[in-house]
C-alpha cells in the first residue's frame, strides 16, 4: 500500500505558546519545537499498516526550515520517504490554504491511504484533515480508534469513536483516515532508525514546485485572519464539592457534565 | 579535539531516551522502588528501542552504535531511575559484552541476538562472599571431567541473574594453577536455569530496589567444555578489561543521577517558599545548586573524555577510573544536597530525590570501590 501521513512541527507541549505580535501567527522561533504529539499516532498507524500489508510510508509536512525535523522524526520511526513543502510565501497560511497546499503535494503521490491526526496542538483547528480530503476529492473516515485495511478488496474499515461507543465505518480506497490518540502506542525511534533516517530520501519543495499559485498563498490570500488575541485568563479557583452524604453522586454529575465520563 | 558537542545522531538518541525516561520510566519509578519488583515492561520497551543492542554490530542483532551511545542512554535513564539504568548497564557491559569481546563465533551467534534485543539478560559473576575488590582471590572452582566443567562455589551481589528473563551467567572460576603456583582463572558460561545452579532470594538492599541482585551458588554444576569463554587462564585479564569499560558506563549512570537531583532542585528552589519568598533566593540554597551543576558538568566531561580515548583505541584505564570515581562521588554529594534542599519531603520515599539518595551510595561500591579507583589511578602514576 502506498501510505501518506501528514506531520507537523509544533511548539513543545511543555512550552508556553504565544502569537508573534507582528503578524499574529504562532511564535515558533522562541520555543522548542517537536513533532505534534497527535501525529506520532498517525505515523505509528501508517507504519503498522505498512508492516501488515507491505508498501511504503511517505511523511509530508508544510512549514518553515526547521519543520523538516518533524519529517525526520517520522523517518526515524520508520517512514520510508519524506516531503517538506517549504516556502516563505506560505508563512501565515490558514487552514484552507494549508489543506490546499498539502493536497497539491499529496495528490501526485497517488496514495492509497492518507493518514492525518485529529488536530495539531498549536492552532487546534482540527479541520485540516477534513479539508484535505475535500481538496483531494477522497472520502474521509474520521476519529478512527482502530483501522483495518483490506488492500485486496480495496477497502479500509475503522472503528469510529463516538460519545458513547463506536461505529464501524467502511471506506473505499483511496481514502483519508483521521486517527485519535487511543489508536496505538507510538514507538520510540531506535538507534538503527535514527542512523537509517539520514540516508532516506527527503525532498524539499517550494510553492512553485508544488504548483501553488503565488497569489493565493500567505496572509493576503487567506480566508481567515487573526485580528486580536488575548492571553488565557489565569486559572479560576476550582469548584469545591461538599460531601453531605451525596458527594459521590455530585462528583459523578460534575464529571458527566464536563463529558469526562 | 576540544569539542564535546554531540553529533546530530547522538543528540537525537539522547533526546529520544530522555523522552522515554520522562514518559515511561519516571512514572513507574516510585512504585517499583516500593515493591522491589523488576520492571519487566520497561525493559521490554527498552529492548524494542534497541537500547540493549547499542554498542553491538547488526550481525548480532545490535544497533551498530558504540559504547558512548550506550553511555548516553544510561545517563538519561539514570536521571529518572537508577534501577532501570543499572539493568541496562549490567545487561550490556557485564552480560553481553564479555561474550562479544571474548566469545567464539558460535557462542556469539548462540547468545548475542537474545541479549542485544533485550529479550533476555546475561549476568556476570565475579564477586564472592569472601571478597570483591581482590578479585584474584576467587575461590569458586571448575574442573574438567569427561568433557564437562564441574563448577563449585558461590558468588554474591550478582545483578540480573534471577529475573524471569535471565538466560546466562558468566562466572569466573579457578581452573588450575599456573606457573609459580599462581591461580589460573577462567570464565565459563552457565545457561540458566541449570541443574546444580541456584539463585537465592533477592537481597534486601538500601537502594536499586527494582534491580535484580542475587547470591548464586554452584554445586556440582556441569556445563559442556565448549562453554569456556575466551582462552583458559585469561579469565582474570579479560574481566579486568571488561571492568575498565564498565567504569565509563557506571560513570554515565552517576552523572545521570547527579543531573536528576539537579533537575529536581532547580524546579523546587523556584517554587518552594519560606519566609515569603522562594528558597532558591537564599545563597545558602543557590550556591549548593551551583555546586551540584558544577559536579554534574565536570563528571560528564570526565566520562566523555574517557569514552573518547577508549573509542580512539588509546589507553583509557586511568581516565575511566577518574570518571567513575568522580561521578559516583558527585552523585552521592548531589543526592545529599538535594535531599537537604527538599527538607522533610527529601526524606519521603515518594520524592525522587529520596530515592536518588538511597540509589547513589552503591555507585561508590559496585564495579570497583572508590578505594580501588584510587589504587588504579595511583598505580597509573607509578605509585
Ligand atoms: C547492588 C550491587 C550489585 C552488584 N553487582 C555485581 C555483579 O553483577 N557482578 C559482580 O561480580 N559483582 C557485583 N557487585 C559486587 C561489587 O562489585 C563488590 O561489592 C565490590 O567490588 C566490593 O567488593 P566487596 O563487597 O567484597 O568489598 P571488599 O573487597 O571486601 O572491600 C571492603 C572495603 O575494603 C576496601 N578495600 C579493599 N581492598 C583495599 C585496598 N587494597 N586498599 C584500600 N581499601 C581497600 C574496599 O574499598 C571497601 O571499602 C555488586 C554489588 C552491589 C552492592
Amino acid at each position: 500500500m502506498n501510505i501518506v501521513v501528514t506531520v507537523k512541527q509544533v511548539p513543545d507541549t511543555w512550552a508556553e505558546k504565544k502569537l508573534d505580535p507582528s503578524d499574529m501567527t504562532t511564535d515558533r522561533a522562541t520555543v522548542d519545537n517537536v513533532l505534534n504529539e497527535m501525529d506520532e499516532y498517525g505515523v505509528e498507524e501508517a507504519l503498522l499498516l505498512k508492516e501488515a500489508h507491505g508498501g511504503e510510508v511517505t511523511a509530508v509536512t508544510m512549514g518553515p526550515d526547521k519543520a523538516v525535523e518533524a519529517v525526520r522524526k517520522a523517518l526515524q520511526m520508520g517512514a520510508d520517504k519524506g516531503v517538506h513543502l517549504c516556502d516563505a510565501s506560505l508563512h501565515g497560511s490558514d487552514a484552507l490554504q494549508t489543506a490546499s497546499a498539502l493536497a497539491k503535494v499529496i495528490a501526485p503521490l497517488n496514495p492509497d491511504v492518507v493518514i492525518v491526526s485529529s488536530e495539531a496542538s498549536d492552532a487546534r483547528g482540527g479541520v485540516v484533515g477534513a479539508l484535505l480530503a475535500e481538496y483531494l476529492g477522497l472520502p474521509q473516515l474520521t476519529l478512527a480508534r482502530k483501522v483495518t485495511a483490506d488492500p485486496g478488496g480495496g477497502t479500509v474499515t475503522i472503528e469510529r469513536q463516538t460519545d458513547n461507543g463506536y461505529a464501524t465505518v467502511l471506506g473505499k480506497l483511496p481514502v483519508v483516515v483521521g486517527v485519535i490518540e487511543k489508536i496505538n502506542e507510538p514507538r520510540y525511534p531506535s538507534f538503527k532508525g535514527i542512523m537509517a533516517a539520514k540516508k532516506k530520501p527527503l525532498v524539499t519543495m517550494t510553492a512553485a514546485d508544488a504548483g501553488i499559485d503565488p497569489g493565493s498563498a500567505g496572509p493576503s490570500g487567506a480566508y481567515s485572519e487573526v485580528d486580536e488575541a488575548q492571553p488565557r485568563p489565569p486559572k479560576a479557583a476550582g469548584q469545591v464539592v461538599k460531601d453531605e452524604g451525596d458527594g459521590g453522586a455530585k462528583l459523578a454529575a460534575f464529571l458527566a457534565d464536563q463529558k469526562l465520563v | 579535539m576540544l569539542d564535546f558537542q554531540l553529533s546530530e545522531e547522538q543528540e537525537t538518541l539522547r533526546k529520544t531516551v530522555e523522552e522515554f525516561a520522562r514518559e515511561v520510566v519516571a512514572p513507574q519509578a516510585f512504585a517499583s522502588d516500593e515493591s522491589g519488583e523488576f520492571p519487566y515492561e520497561v525493559v521490554r520497551q527498552m529492548g524494542g528501542m534497541g537500547l540493549f543492542g547499542l554498542p553491538f554490530p547488526e550481525e548480532y542483532g545490535g544497533m551498530g552504535g558504540d559504547y558512548f551511545a550506550l553511555c548516553l542512554a544510561i545517563e538519561e535513564l539514570a536521571r529518572a531511575d537508577s534501577s532501570v539504568a543499572i539493568t541496562l548497564e549490567a545487561g550490556v557491559s557485564l552480560g553481553a559484552m564479555p561474550l562479544y569481546r571474548f566469545g567464539s563465533e558460535e557462542q556469539k551467534r548462540e547468545w548475542l541476538p537474545r541479549l542485544t534485543s533485550g529479550q533476555a539478560l546475561g549476568a556476570f559473576g565475579l564477586t564472592e562472599p569472601d571478597g570483591g575488590s581482590d578479585a584474584g582471590a576467587t575461590r569458586t572452582r571448575a574442573r574438567l571431567e569427561d568433557g564437562e566443567w564441574v563448577i563449585d562455589g558461590s558468588k554474591s551481589f550478582i545483578t540480573n541473574a534471577g529475573t524471569d528473563i535471565s538466560c546466562l551467567v558468566t562466572v569466573t572460576a579457578v581452573t588450575g594453577l599456573g606457573v609459580g603456583g599462581r591461580k589460573e582463572i577462567s570464565s565459563i558460561l552457565v545457561p540458566v536455569p541449570h541443574s546444580g545452579f541456584r539463585v537465592s532470594k533477592k537481597y534486601s538492599k538500601v537502594g536499586w530496589h527494582a534491580s535484580d541482585t542475587r547470591e548464586l551458588s554452584f554445586e556440582d554444576c556441569r556445563v559442556p567444555e565448549e562453554n569456556l569463554l575466551g582462552e583458559p587462564g585469561r579469565g582474570y585479564a579479560n574481566f579486568l578489561s571488561i571492568l575498565d569499560e564498565g567504569r565509563i558506563a557506571i560513570s554515565a549512570l552517576g552523572v545521570g543521577l547527579a543531573q536528576g537531583c539537579l533537575d529536581e532542585c532547580v524546579a523546587y528552589a523556584k517554587e518552594r517558599e519560606a519566609f515569603g519568598y522562594p528558597i532558591g533566593r537564599n545563597q545558602g540554597i543557590a550556591f549548593k545548586i551551583a555546586d551540584m551543576e558544577m559536579r554534574a558538568h565536570i563528571a560528564r566531561l570526565a566520562y566523555y573524555a574517557a569514552a573518547a580515548k577508549m573509542l580512539a583505541g588509546r589507553p583509557f584505564k586511568k581516565e575511566a577510573a577518574i570518571a567513575k570515581l568522580y561521578s559516583s562521588e558527585s552523585a552521592v554529594d548531589n543526592a545529599r544536597d538535594a535531599t537537604q534542599i527538599f527538607g522533610g519531603y527529601g526524606f519521603m520515599n515518594e520524592y525522587a530525590v529520596a530515592r536518588h539518595w538511597r540509589d547513589a551510595k552503591v555507585l561508590e561500591i559496585g564495579e570497583g570501590t572508590s578505594e580501588v579507583q584510587r589504587m588504579l589511578i595511583a598505580r597509573e602514576l607509578g605509585l
